[in-house]
């Protein structure tokens, strides 16, 4: 019979400061989202008042926000145990649990209220989806249960340009769902390259990530799996006409280095020895192919949306790419 | 004999600061509200039909 785990004890509550509230936002993370909602939203080629369109965007940010403040609140508990999230707020004790959770279900409450009241309630929709789908689906089931967390749980960081699109031309279109799908391939290989000279924090918190579970050599022969699905996905855009010359380039050229990497991956040792650093990302030489893959997968996912934004704003301006 | 219950200025300096944080946030929601009517009935305007 096992145990529960036993209950872990916060730090004593200290003085709140409105920049702790901020940093439940995850503002990093709200840029990317940003970033790709903005690329949906400008693809869906439908003409649409610019103040709208700011309202649109400023409620999938407000929306992300809200569902970090919420995963905050529920998973205070491990990111205590780890490097990378134990200075957040938190767990650092800078901000109660029930306040965070507040604080993300008054924001997802009204960034969906004001999406649907002002911009449509498809939009609207797909943004409550995606609120829920990462508070609960992701951090409240699938986390700490199976090593699969971050394949199906990476639907919700996946689908803003679905929303972004649906704001823009009230519409959910096959072009909107191959951004979707783009994003929803990138995230395994990015967060396993990650959790592969992590994996022992993760380890430590009890949370099952594809390295602890199934081994560093699996999650390296799936993240090259991925790798290659992703690479030859992201090219089809170019041929539903979503994307042109510019992002086929960007595309092919990144994809191909992207594969690279992740063989040269597959061939290395990265996450099989324990790791010994001192610092959370100090990595080891034999971790470097892992490192390396994680920081380029954050360029090629960027370089491919700012490419469609790029070729977008090109057409605008009636110059052809 | 100090009183427990008196704040310290670091936490009356804190306090503060999310004070002036909740009222940009409320006024920011007025003006939000503001200009998406303004928005919604300027559509309304150019196309009545």
């Amino acid at each position: 019979m096992t145990e529960p785990a036993p209950a872990i004890a916060l730090p004593a509550p200290a003085v709140a400061r409105w920049q702790d509230y901020v940093r439940l936002l995850k503002p990093r993370v709200m840029s990317l989202v940003v970033f790709t909602a903005f690329t949906g939203l400008m693809c869906a080629r439908t003409p649409m008042d610019p103040v709208l369109g700011a309202v649109a965007v400023l409620c999938i940010a407000l929306g992300a926000g809200g569902s970090a403040a919420l995963n905050m609140a529920y998973d205070a508990d491990i990111d205590l145990l780890m490097r990378r999230t134990r200075g957040r707020p938190v767990p650092a004790g800078a901000v109660q649990a029930a306040d965070a959770l507040a604080l993300g279900i008054t924001l997802s409450l009204f960034s969906v209220g004001i999406m649907g009241l002002a911009i449509n309630w498809l939009a609207a929709g797909l943004l409550g989806f995606t609120i829920v789908f990462y508070a609960v689906v992701y951090t409240m089931w699938l986390k700490r249960r199976t090593p699969q967390n971050i394949v199906l749980g990476g639907l919700a960081g996946a689908l803003p340009p679905v929303v972004g699109w649906a704001a823009a031309s009230g519409a959910a279109p096959f072009n909107a769902w191959l951004l979707v799908a783009i994003i929803f391939l990138w995230t395994p290989p990015h967060f396993w390259a990650l959790s592969l000279y992590t994996s022992a924090d993760y380890a430590n918190a009890g949370v099952p990530m594809m390295p602890v579970v199934k081994g560093p050599a699996s999650t390296r022969r799936q993240i090259l799996a991925y790798s290659v699905v992703l690479a030859l996905a992201a090219l089809a855009p170019t041929f539903t006409g979503l994307g042109g010359a510019t992002y086929f380039g960007v595309a092919a050229l990144g994809g191909l280095v992207f594969v690279a990497l992740a063989v040269r991956l597959a061939r290395s040792g990265a996450g099989d020895a324990a790791p010994e650093h001192d610092g959370l990302y100090d990595v080891k030489a034999a971790a470097r192919p892992a490192r390396d893959l994680f920081a380029f997968s954050i360029l090629y996912l960027f370089g491919l949306f700012g490419a469609l934004l790029a070729e977008r704003f090109a057409a605008l301006a009636g110059i052809s790419t | 004999m100090s009183d427990p219950n008196l704040e310290s200025p670091q936490a009356a300096k804190a306090r503060g600061g999310r004070n002036i944080a909740i009222a940009i946030a409320l006024a920011a929601f007025v003006i939000l509200v503001f200009v998406i009517s303004i928005a919604k009935m300027s559509a309304h305007v150019a196309a009545p039909h």
